[in-house]
């Protein structure tokens, strides 16, 4: 057996935390789009729309995102379409992330004062224009700090998609420790590298928020 | 294209989802109440201990914060023995999952704390209650009615968050899901089911904080 050295493990790690990296920006970017457009339909939909996406989000809250993950794994595959491991943790990531955003967005808009939303109606503007230049640029601006916070919530989501066998930084991690016999460091490396890339997200959001509410004050 | 459901073959064996409930709760029960001990803890040590306290805490919240319960999981399962700790897989679950909500409910019950006005501690402190009087009869209940739903939030994710304990073999809710579906390969079927008991769970553990929180940890 070769010996792995303490190098020869980060490296092949920071190897696998590439895809970690890929699948939180597919997850974020497909949920922030699914995200806005439910929360178009919902402002926008009428009652039952309005139902069916409170529905949506608290389906995605309340159950673990390992049973989502298993079930677009399994579930996709019923429909005779043979499922890749990436393809059924993007689906899965993008659903689960798109609930929170549309969730955080919604309390967001909902912030804005009434006034705004009659102000901008009595100048005639459309719904669309309300949007535009009267609420989003103000909700844009709360919605800031809560987003980038989220971001941390999805990268450690990911590590949930080592369990239907996309080979990520956790995969990667267990694979590892299983050749080396050494979990200790590995599992160490993989903490400590998970850290380094959510940290300083944490810290970004927690400084956001803080320019936020002083400047609210 | 015809896809045939048989929930029947998933729910002919529910003494396992029992089982795998049971667990679920019990670990719930144990991380939740255990969690919210170190919480208030280390939430203590961070607005009013020692110096070299808050930077523990600090420090331990931070990590915890900042990787994935999965990753705790296994580094306590899997790592920990090699440095001469062996845990079970039940013991190790618990572990992660008190370590997972002390630190998550540490910010949750700080941001409760450090709301609490000047006045009243000083108030408290005039009738000549104790340090730890004053902290658990005056600063605590208050505090904990500010950030309650915050609380019961992170008690519903951590929660749902055990579902992943099954990956080192502790006989939880997902745990039983899989064992059915390597039984009867009816893989979606039974997840579909674990999915739904665990929404049902969720939905009934916030009413029951809800309804727990006035009642026993700061009164109407």
């Amino acid at each position: 057996m070769t010996d792995f050295s303490l190098w020869d493990i980060l490296r092949n790690l920071l190897m696998a935390l590439r895809w970690t990296v890929v699948l939180s920006l597919i997850a974020f970017v497909g949920g922030g789009i699914v995200g806005a457009l439910l929360l178009f339909l919902r402002m926008r939909g009428g009652k039952i729309a309005n139902k069916a996406v409170g529905l949506y989000v608290q389906l995605f809250q309340g159950t673990p995102l390992l049973m989502q993950l298993f079930l677009a794994y399994f579930g996709i595959a019923l429909f005779g379409i043979d499922v890749s491991a990436w393809t059924a943790a993007s689906v899965a990531l993008t659903l689960y992330t798109s609930a929170f955003l549309t969730e955080i967005w919604r309390g967001c808009v909902a912030s804005i004062p009434k006034g705004q939303w009659e102000a901008s109606g009595s100048l005639a503007l459309s719904f669309g224009e309300q949007m535009r230049h009267v609420i989003l640029p103000q909700a844009v601006k709360i919605a800031i700090a809560p987003t980038v916070g989220f971001l941390v919530q999805v990268i450690k989501g990911t590590a949930l998609a080592s369990v239907i066998g996309f080979v990520e930084l956790t995969k990667a991690g267990s694979m590892i420790s299983n050749a080396t016999f050494k979990p200790f460091v590995v599992f160490s490396c993989v903490a400590l590298l998970y850290f380094v890339l959510c940290f300083p997200v944490s810290l970004y959001a927690k400084n956001l928020e803080r320019k936020t509410h002083g400047r609210r004050a | 294209m015809n896809i045939e459901f048989d929930f029947g073959a998933v729910l002919a064996e529910w003494p396992l989802l029992l089982r795998g409930v049971a667990w679920t709760i019990g670990l719930t029960a144990v991380g939740t109440v255990l969690g919210m001990i170190v919480g208030t803890f280390c939430a203590w040590a961070r607005s009013g201990g020692p110096r070299w306290l808050r930077l523990i805490v600090g420090t331990y919240v931070e990590l915890i914060r900042n990787t994935p319960f999965i990753v705790q999981l296994f580094f306590i399962f899997f790592g920990l023995p090699a440095a001469g700790v062996k845990l079970s897989p039940e013991v190790a679950s618990v572990i992660a999952m008190v370590m997972n909500l002390g630190a998550y409910s540490t910010e949750i019950i700080r941001a409760g704390i450090e709301a609490t006005p000047k006045g009243q501690i000083e108030a408290a402190v005039s009738l000549a209650l104790s340090k730890a009087q004053v902290f658990l009869r005056v600063v605590l209940p208050p505090a904990l009615k500010k950030v309650w739903p915050a609380m019961v939030s992170q008690i519903i994710i951590v929660m749902l968050g055990s579902a992943v304990c099954g990956q080192i073999s502790t006989e939880e809710l997902s745990y039983a899901a899989n064992l059915i579906q390597s039984r009867n390969f009816r893989a979606f079927e039974a997840f579909i089911v674990a999915t739904l008991i665990y929404l049902a769970l969720s939905v009934a553990l916030r009413r029951l904080l809800d309804w727990a929180g006035p009642k026993f940890f700061f009164g109407r």
